[in-house]
């Protein structure tokens, strides 16, 4: 399957990823590559056999139902960019969304 | 040479027992190594040097010891941290320009690990950006160079991911480093810089606080110059972790305690898919050569089969992709790191990720997305998986029949910096050797066994059963001692 | 009675499928230790997990998957004893992480059924089709500044269950029984507070429409996040209506998610993520399939309450309530053990008379919900005691009890500080009879007339000059044997 510069154009938006238009072609170039490379997995007789789901042989490990985290809004917004954004009410921020 | 000189150049078991025997101080022992850390800044090993942080830590660790409180064999080792672990107040970045300024308020559990047991961090070491390569030179901090050296005189990279680690080590920087293995992230640049690089089995190592690259591959392990330093520094940094879920609730055994063992009766697999087309002739040779050495150690050697070997790495680029694609979906501009404004969120996201992330991480994200879409995932996400359930199948059959298993760690020694970047399937090619067993999430090892004809360094790869690493280091001790590798860059 | 739409084209049926997210019971969120209380400041009940910090991994709470199979045991559904935890990937401003961990090809519960009960007094099934677990997202905050919207990680990571149900429901009346059902459930379990106030419990509505009589399913609308029944109902009327004008004018229905304008009562495109969705779900690699064994389960369902529907039928059996009263009664867990509590040892009827009359009534008037009751259970109780033993007359009584709503005090009480108990000394009302009849000999010409009815005008009198108190039973009796 080759990848043609709509797709990656679509798929760079489902990413969040901006890609200029002129790099666009040569981009479709190198992701149709690696797609036809690992096509050959088409070859191997998968029939019955499960996806591995996890490497780990192990029974889930589940924790108590106790408040042992939070309560340091200091923490969370210390990394925050563009601390001038961020509001003394101790917010993150975003540019407007309207719904 | 002066003192400091001789300082560096010892292994870290050596330096413990010269710091069990008072013959000089774990501040000596760092400030020596901060001295070559500050003089070999043209190798770009480091992206941040925290020698002030490391005397600090240098000279808690002399007061313990002389107390009579010293940790461990880690107590007072100088070591590098590769930065993609993040550690509480010092910058940590991944390689990547999108987390710009990102100082976590919290330590990963490797790295805390080793803090515990006394070693001394002498900063955070260069890597390819959220590492995704094998050259190291997808690194926004720029590429690293390799203190080998080719005959030509041409700057090498050091292999990659863990490619500042690598060059760190074998510069002589520090007594050891953690690495991080998704594909061969540990043991290639091993290779490339005649080192000993070990990646255990997934599970042995917390990944928590260890920026992700894909979940079900990544794990930490050790770089050092000898077999029983990676186990020592294994030791340190391993452990069950309450906050990974899919950390091994077992204990941590004692690595070293089967390094003087031999391996007189061990069975050692070697599987003929491994054998490559076009593969160079003194790669072959050497794994001929490190076939005989196991059996004159007394060793029995037998040809096994892993049919599906040749599907390792293509499987890899599909899985490995996918699961990046989602773990690095929060690096959107609003928490930490980069932002880069847009007038609407989308526009945002957008500009931010466009301008923070480099290509080859882009490429994979974009391969990653593409393999997850609607219409795709069965073709090749679910397939993968499957093929990855047959690969894990075959090493399970192996190791019916054998211990450990021996083949070459790379394809070919260390390559220049420049070369390959046109072709980003030629670059995968270099995890050949190494992702069949990322994929089964089995324990392996890379040991410096030889020099090409260039003069540069080449590894041999062993790999072990889930949680086996004693027998593995086992191996690994007795190649080692007959390789007998002592050349230095 | 079928629930139609008229359109120019004729009838059209409603098909209704709820999607209730529902906010599991529990002090700390699905994947982290932070707390789930509601109403804290911005980003305090958020851990380094819930703000997707790098390297942070979600450790599952074994308490929240115990609460989703203890629903989905009350929903008489299938457990699946293997599910898995898997990524939904998406962007948007109040998701830290760009995923969603959620259950998609494996969820923890499968098809169930919830009964409703009908205005009729009959049933109606309504199939589940499936129960899953995942985090909630954050609280994006639009209106605080003209330029940015405020993101507060609080919600992030909060444990939720989504009850998906087939697309049974054929009108607003059965949506709403039917989500004030499943609340219940959840409320008699202690799996969810059932809080739409507070955002512990919302519903997407999918909707579309078809001509009457037709099996069809035509494209649907999904609207999001309402948050009372009363505006399920109106959302599903209005939007149902929009669907027969648009098919009336010859326009097609977009598959799309809307939101619903309580104001305007009417819905609307989401203006966000109007993009296709494409949300690349794949197992999540950091958690481990979630595997139950028969042991867990079991010991799950030992601890199982007895549920609305049971319960209902105890107090038919037992009480002989009618449906209607049973139903009432335990429609909320609180009522229905107010209830017991208050007809323990007493005329049960009377009971259900007294709560679902006068106890609702003064409740209504103060706008308070049962737990919150100035009247106990026991002080009802008690109220019901000096009315079964004779002490006061059921007229008395509900002064009493407005007293007690009032006051706060007990009937006893009340009844003593004011000598309410009732006159059953036949000598003391014989003597007021007696001035009665001798004062009023037109009345008396009139009852033994003929005219029947005039013994109530003589009750009256008596009950008149005995402040009520007099037992209206001897004052009977006594009148027929003077007058007859």
């Amino acid at each position: 399957m080759s990848l043609d510069k709509d797709t990656v154009k679509k798929i760079a938006y489902l990413a969040r990823i901006r890609v200029p238009d002129e790099a666009l072609a040569g981009l479709a170039g190198e992701l149709s590559n690696i797609i036809g490379w690992v096509e050959q997995l088409a070859e191997v007789d998968t029939d019955g056999v499960e996806p591995m789901t996890s490497v780990a042989d192990m029974s889930w490990p589940r924790r108590d139902d106790k408040v042992t985290d939070g309560g340091k809004p200091e923490d969370v917004l210390l990394n925050a960019p563009q601390p001038e954004n961020t509001p003394d009410g101790g917010f993150y921020t975003v540019p407007k969304v309207l719904e | 040479m002066s003192a400091a000189t001789d300082l560096t150049a010892l292994s870290i078991a050596d330096a413990a027992k010269g710091l069990d025997g008072s013959d000089f101080s774990a501040e000596e022992l760092t400030q020596a190594h901060i001295n070559a850390m500050e003089q070999a800044r043209d190798l770009n090993a480091f992206i941040t040097e925290t020698p002030e942080l490391a005397l600090e830590r240098a000279r808690a660790s002399d007061k313990r010891r002389a107390k009579g409180e010293a940790v461990g064999a880690l107590d007072g080792i100088p070591i590098a941290i590769k930065d993609l672990f993040c550690t509480k107040d010092v910058l940590t970045t991944a390689g990547s320009h999108i987390l710009d300024g990102f100082k976590p308020p919290y330590e990963s559990t490797v790295s805390a690990n080793l803090k515990a047991a006394g070693a001394v961090m002498l900063g955070k070491t260069n890597l390819d950006e959220f590492a995704m390569g094998s050259s190291n030179m997808s690194s926004y901090y720029g590429p690293v160079k390799n203190p080998w050296r080719g005959k030509d005189g041409k700057d090498l990279v050091p292999g990659g991911s863990s490619g500042g680690s690598a060059a760190a080590v074998a510069a002589r920087l520090c007594l050891g480093a953690t690495g991080t293995d998704t594909g061969g992230s540990i043991r290639q640049p091993a290779a490339f810089s005649g080192l000993v690089g070990m990646k255990p089995t997934y599970g042995r190592c917390s990944r928590w606080g260890i920026v992700a690259f894909a979940s079900s591959l990544d794990q930490a392990g050790p770089l050092t110059r000898s077999v029983e330093d990676a186990a020592i520094m294994l030791g340190g940094m391993a452990g069950y972790d309450a906050k990974d879920s899919t950390s091994a609730q077992m204990e941590t055994p004692d690595f070293t305690s089967g390094l003087g063992d031999g391996v007189k009766g061990l069975k050692v697999g070697i599987p003929k898919e491994y054998t490559m087309d076009g593969m160079a002739p003194e790669i072959q040779a050497l794994w001929d050569q490190g076939v005989q050495w196991l059996k004159d150690a007394g060793a029995a050697c037998i040809d096994v089969s892993l049919p599906n070997t040749k599907y390792a790495l293509p499987t890899y680029y599909i899985v490995a992709p996918a699961e990046a694609s989602s773990n690095l979906a929060r690096y959107d501009g609003v928490r930490y790191g980069l932002r880069v404004e847009g007038e609407t969120l989308d526009g945002m996201y957008e500009a931010t990720r466009g301008e923070g992330f480099g290509e080859e991480v882009t490429r994979r994200v974009l391969i990653g997305t593409y393999v997850l879409s609607a219409g795709y995932y069965d073709a090749y996400y679910i397939k993968a998986q499957q093929v990855r359930t047959l690969i894990a199948e075959d090493f399970r059959k192996a190791f019916d029949e054998v211990d450990v298993l021996l083949t070459p760690t790379a394809p070919s020694a260390a390559f220049a910096i420049g070369d390959k970047m046109d072709d980003p399937v030629a670059m995968y090619l270099n995890d050949v050797f190494t992702v069949p067993a990322s994929l089964a999430g089995l324990p392996a090892i890379s040991v410096p066994a030889g020099l090409d004809g260039d003069g540069l360094p080449l590894g041999l790869h062993l790999i072990a059963k889930p949680f086996d690493e004693v027998t593995l280091f086992r191996a690994a001790s007795a190649l080692e001692s007959a390789a007998k590798f002592e050349a230095a860059p | 009675m079928t629930y139609l739409i008229s359109g120019e084209s004729g009838d059209w049926e409603v098909v209704i499928g709820l999607e209730i997210h529902a906010q599991i019971i529990s002090q700390s969120k699905l994947f982290s230790g932070s707390a789930t209380g509601f109403g804290a400041g911005p980003n305090t009940q958020v851990s380094l997990v819930d703000a997707a910090m790098p390297g942070m991994l979600p450790v599952v709470n074994g308490y929240c998957v115990a609460q989703a199979v203890k629903t989905g045991l009350g929903l008489k559904a299938q457990i699946n004893k293997h599910s898995v935890f898997e990524r939904k990937n998406y962007f948007y401003a109040d998701l830290p992480q760009g995923y969603q961990i959620s259950q998609y090809a494996e969820p923890i519960v499968g098809e169930g059924t919830v009964v409703l009960d009908m205005p009729d007094g009959g049933t109606r099934s309504i199939g589940i089709e499936r129960l899953h677990m995942e985090q909630d997202a954050g609280k994006s905050m639009h209106d605080q500044d003209p330029k940015r919207t405020f993101i507060d990680l609080n919600r992030s990571g909060v444990a939720l269950m989504e009850i998906v149900s087939k697309p049974d429901l054929r009108s607003p009346e059965e949506a709403g029984l039917y989500l004030r059902k499943v609340r219940s459930i959840l409320r008699y379990l202690g799996t969810c507070d059932g809080n739409m106030e507070e955002g512990s419990m919302r519903a997407d509505v999918n909707v579309s429409v078809r001509p009457f009589g037709s099996d069809e399913l035509r494209t649907r609308t999904e609207t999001k996040n309402v948050n009372s029944v009363r505006f399920v109902m109106q959302a599903i009327e209005a939007e149902a209506r929009r669907q027969v004008e648009a098919y009336d004018d010859g326009e097609e229905i977009v598959q799309e998610t809307r939101l619903f304008d309580a104001d305007k009562n009417q819905t609307r495109p989401m203006r966000a993520k109007e993009f296709a969705h494409d949300y690349r779900y794949f197992p999540d690699p950091d958690l481990l399939p979630l595997v139950l064994s028969d042991a867990e389960i079991d010991a799950i369902a030992q601890e199982l309450p007895e549920l609305p529907d049971d319960r209902k039928d105890r107090f038919i059996a037992d009480f002989s309530l009618s449906a209607y009263d049973a139903g009432v009664l335990v429609a909320e867990r609180e009522t229905a053990e107010y209830f017991e509590k208050a007809a323990l040892g007493h005329d049960a009827k009377l009971a259900a008379n007294w709560v679902t009359g006068n106890l609702f009534g003064a409740l209504n008037k103060a706008g308070l919900g049962i737990s919150e009751s100035p009247v106990t259970a026991e002080a009802l109780g008690a109220l019901l005691g000096l009315i079964g033993n004779d002490t006061i007359s059921g007229r008395i009584a509900k002064d009493v009890f407005d007293e007690m709503v009032e006051t706060g005090k007990g009937a006893a009480e009340i009844v003593a500080d004011k000598g309410l108990e009732q006159i059953t000394d036949t000598g003391e009302i014989e003597a007021e009879i007696d001035k009665i009849i001798a004062a009023n000999p037109d009345q008396v010409n009139d009852f033994q007339g003929g005219n029947e009815k005039a013994i109530g005008w003589f009750v009256g009198q008596v009950m008149k000059v005995t402040g009520g108190k007099a037992n209206p039973k001897v004052v009977n009796e006594l009148l027929r044997k003077k007058l007859g």
